[in-house]
């Protein structure tokens, strides 16, 4: 491989070579273009788009719902609407906020943090973002019908059976549950790909950023946890549409049976959203103590860890169910277990600190009330992993503080940091800082305010899910406090949402690397050509911008394993597909041109769903016609560009 | 480093890459791409065999009273020729290695004969039983799981069809095979997992 010194990769091309790029790379204008793209950056910024559309409105959802509890006998909404606001906020925020968000940041970070010029599979990616947003506007179109779902977001049977739901309202989330994951399994087995497949030379897997890491083992636990919740969803609605007997216990069902498939899905996927988080703070506090990240190899076996004991977990959102004691003292023992990989990144950040010198930026300071936040959800999840702590609290505010703890705070902040960190790679701009900073303070003392008096509330014996209660049962004060809280943080991320739309228009430009950060995406101008990287880089370290200046790129050779890895390689629209582990240039991946197939499938699959609920037969039956022939249509198309 | 043998024009499915002296096996991201979607997917299938013992180990009686056992001579006979129809797929694969197009059509053909034959009678099978899925879990899980492999089935044949006019039309080479690679891992992932539901659900009823 022949390498370049000289080269910038934030430099402009060349006239001649820019036009002949633009001309290969370029989506068409408009509508066309929008609908056909299959460029990863284009595609990552739309899931993050659109999943912080659906946080804004399930975050209202939320504050109607504090606003009903903050007095005694409010009656701001009634008990029928109240279960619809909190099915929906939690089948949101999981669904079709956290999950979707994550993968909005793999899409546009992971090709660029690998050094190569898209994902391995471009159509399959846009495909999961369409399916994403439909099965998203699927569950929400019941607002239409006058019927949201209103069966809590884990919807146990036999509540949400027949007989007691007769409504299509847990249809709705029934056939969106399996829709989603649809998107969720189809983007994970392009991240695993493109992880293993796509990395620039050099960049063997122990010189992997850590939010890849991370991105990595999200991907392989929805491999192997999600088909569970779509199961529990696909019998559920086998029960309720077609009349068979898996949650019957007259016929011979089971309704515990239903609990174990629904968290052995439920249990990972707390991890599945924690571990991206902790990966977003494991590449921001390094950057900003600068220095790297100390025990790197035991943070990321740490990762793989927690990815593990999460399957062997599940039973400790049932400890209250009636199972036998040896089974509740082994899930309980594994659940204890997972402290060990948690404190060993905890201590692994505060030794990055220490060792370093801190700068207080935005993406700092969320990254250290992160690390504050996830603390003390930490320690209320070892208490409620205690059996006899748990028979206590469970199913009391005291449950609804700790996971909002770890899946508000320990996720949420963690993603407004990386949003401030990496939104000036993606627009060019940078957002303010001041306004960041008053953001964070906001949020977090908001946050605080808001769901440590749950804790309290708990002790006190409040129920979860109540749509009121009576005065003098000593609830009063702490659930006003928590509205408060619990407006205030609506406001600090309402100052985000100002901050970034201030700073498209007037933002500061951000240059290529605005931190003076380490990792691949900052070699290149903000926001990237649309190509990525004009020239591969050739990696020596785990830290490339810090241990090689200038970074040396390569240039095309003539065989199939290094004519993509030039230039000329781009001009071609080939990427290096490179070895598992070591990761040497093997052959060359031509990216596919823009098409509309991806849409066409996805449109297809919304078709088959709708005909679902609307019990009607024919409109399923084109939906699935309708898919097949996207297909048919997309191997056709990839006969020609691969065979 | 030693560079790849450059008569290869585009992407083989699995291919001798020599570095630094160093001959590996190479998989191309269409064939990784079908081997994690074959784990996603046999993840499904071991999470609904958990659901049916864990069905059983919560009823009294199982099958229950009045329900026939599932019929076992026949289906294994049909299994026997659904697991056999991995062998022309073995076969097909070396052909076309060689550049034997004649051989690929063959064995890919024989393949869709055999899994079309096992499909029919599973259809059969489910047309002569006397209980149906809203009878009992039982009847339920028995269903959902032989339908589901069916559906695995049917898209494996429709699979094959793909596969099959091209191989008509000549498309594939010596080194240029990546469908046929792809293909014959997933009708591979098709028997297999039979391997592990016709046990569960054929055999296992019998045993008390």
């Amino acid at each position: 491989m022949a390498v370049t010194e000289a080269r910038s990769l934030s430099d402009d091309p060349p006239a001649e070579l820019q036009a002949e790029l633009d001309e290969v790379w370029e989506d068409a204008p408009g509508l066309i273009g929008f609908f056909s793209s299959v460029d990863h950056k284009r595609i990552g910024m739309r899931y993050i788009y659109t999943a912080f559309a659906f946080f804004f409105v399930s975050g209202l959802t939320a504050l109607v719902m504090r606003a009903q509890l903050a007095t005694p006998n409010g009656n701001v909404v009634g008990p029928e609407t109240y279960n619809e606001l909190f099915t929906m906020h939690g089948t949101t925020m999981i669904f079709l906020f956290n999950t979707p968000v994550l993968a909005g940041f793999g899409n546009y970070l992971i090709p660029l943090q690998l050094g190569t010029r898209d994902m391995a599979f471009p159509r399959l990616n846009a495909f999961s973002y369409w399916i994403f947003l439909f099965s998203g506007l699927f569950m929400y179109s019941s607002y239409f019908f006058g019927r949201p779902p209103d069966g809590g977001w884990f919807a146990y049977v036999p509540l949400t059976g027949k007989t007691y739901t007769p409504g299509i309202n847990m249809d709705f989330w029934g056939l969106g549950v399996i829709f989603v994951g649809v998107s969720t399994t189809v983007g994970a087995i392009n991240f695993i790909v493109t992880i293993f497949k796509l990395r620039c030379p050099g960049m063997s897997l122990n010189r992997m950023p850590m939010f890849v890491w991370s991105m990595l083992v999200f991907s392989l636990m929805v491999i192997f946890a999600v088909p569970a919740v779509t199961l529990a969803a696909v019998l559920v609605e086998l029960d309720r549409l077609f009349g068979t007997a898996f949650f019957n216990p007259a016929a011979g069902g089971s309704t515990l049976l239903y609990q174990h498939l629904f968290w052995f899905w439920g249990h990972p996927e707390v991890y599945i959203l924690f571990v991206p988080a902790t990966g977003m703070v494991s590449m921001i506090i390094p950057v900003f103590s600068r220095r790297p990240l100390s025990g790197y190899i035991w943070v990321a076996t740490a990762l793989v860890a927690v990815g593990f004991i999460s399957f062997g977990v599940w039973v400790h959102h049932m400890f209250a169910t009636g199972i036998p004691a040896l089974a509740l003292a082994f899930f309980s023992s594994v659940s204890l277990l997972i402290t060990i990989p948690s404190g060993v990144q905890f201590f692994a950040w505060i030794a990055t600190m220490w060792k370093g010198k801190v700068v207080l930026t935005t993406p700092m300071l969320f990254s250290i009330g992160f690390l504050l936040i996830f603390l003390l959800g930490g320690i209320t999840g070892v208490m409620v992993a205690v059996l006899p702590f748990d028979w206590q609290v469970t199913d009391s505010y005291f449950v609804v503080a700790h996971f909002h703890y770890v899946l508000n705070g320990a996720v949420v902040f963690p993603i407004f940091g990386a949003i401030y960190y990496w939104m000036p790679k993606m627009t060019g701009r940078m957002l303010s800082e001041r306004l960041g900073k008053i953001s964070f303070w906001v949020m977090f003392i908001g946050f605080n305010v808001s769901f440590f008096p749950m804790h309290i509330l708990g002790f006190l014996g409040m129920p979860r899910r109540v749509w009121t209660y009576g005065p003098g049962l000593g609830w009063d004060g702490l659930n006003l406090l928590s509205t408060i809280g619990g407006f205030a943080f609506g406001l600090g991320t309402g100052l985000t949402l100002v901050n970034f739309a201030w700073s498209r228009a007037r933002g500061a430009p951000a240059g290529p690397d605005p931190w003076k950060a380490d990792s691949l995406e900052w070699a290149i101008s903000s926001p990237p050509p649309d190509y990525n990287f004009l020239a591969i880089p050739v990696v020596a370290g785990r830290h490339p911008l810090w241990e090689q200046q200038p970074l040396p790129t390569l240039e095309s050779g003539d065989d199939e394993a290094t004519r993509a890895l030039g230039p000329s390689g781009a001009v071609a629209r080939g990427t290096p597909v490179t070895s598992g582990i070591d990761s040497q240039p093997e052959t060359t991946l031509t990216i596919p041109q823009e098409t509309y197939v991806p849409l066409v499938l996805a449109i297809g699959l919304t078709a088959f769903f709708v005909g679902l609920i609307i019990d009607a037969a024919l409109v399923g039956i084109l939906g699935v016609g309708f898919a097949v022939l996207g297909v048919v249509w997309w191997t056709w198309r990839t006969d020609m560009d691969l065979a | 480093m030693t560079l790849l043998d450059p008569t290869r024009s585009a992407e083989p499915a699995v291919s001798e890459v020599s570095t630094d002296g160093v001959t590996r096996r190479s998989y191309s991201t269409a064939w990784w791409g079908m081997i994690v979607l074959i784990t996603t997917e046999a993840m499904v299938f071991a999470i609904l065999i958990a659901a049916y013992l864990f069905l059983r180990a919560s009823s009294k009686q199982w099958p229950p009273t009045g329900t026939e056992l599932p019929e076992v001579p026949l289906t294994l006979a049909f299994s026997l020729v659904l697991w056999g129809s991995s062998l022309p797929i073995f076969w097909a694969e070396a052909a076309i290695q060689k550049g034997n197009q004649a051989r690929l059509r063959a064995g890919l053909l024989i393949s869709f004969v055999m899994g079309l034959s096992f499909l029919a009678y599973t259809a059969k099978d489910f047309l002569d039983l006397h209980y149906g899925w809203r009878d009992s879990a039982y009847g339920s899980i028995f269903y959902v799981i032989v339908g589901l492999h069916g559906i695995h089935v049917v898209i494996g044949l429709a699979m094959n069809l793909v596969v099959q006019i091209k191989a008509w039309q000549a498309k594939f080479t010596a080194h240029r095979h990546t469908t046929v690679e792809v293909f014959s891992l997933y009708w591979h992932f098709v028997d297999v997992v039979w391997l592990f539901v016709m046990p569960t659900v054929f055999l296992s009823p019998h045993v008390h």
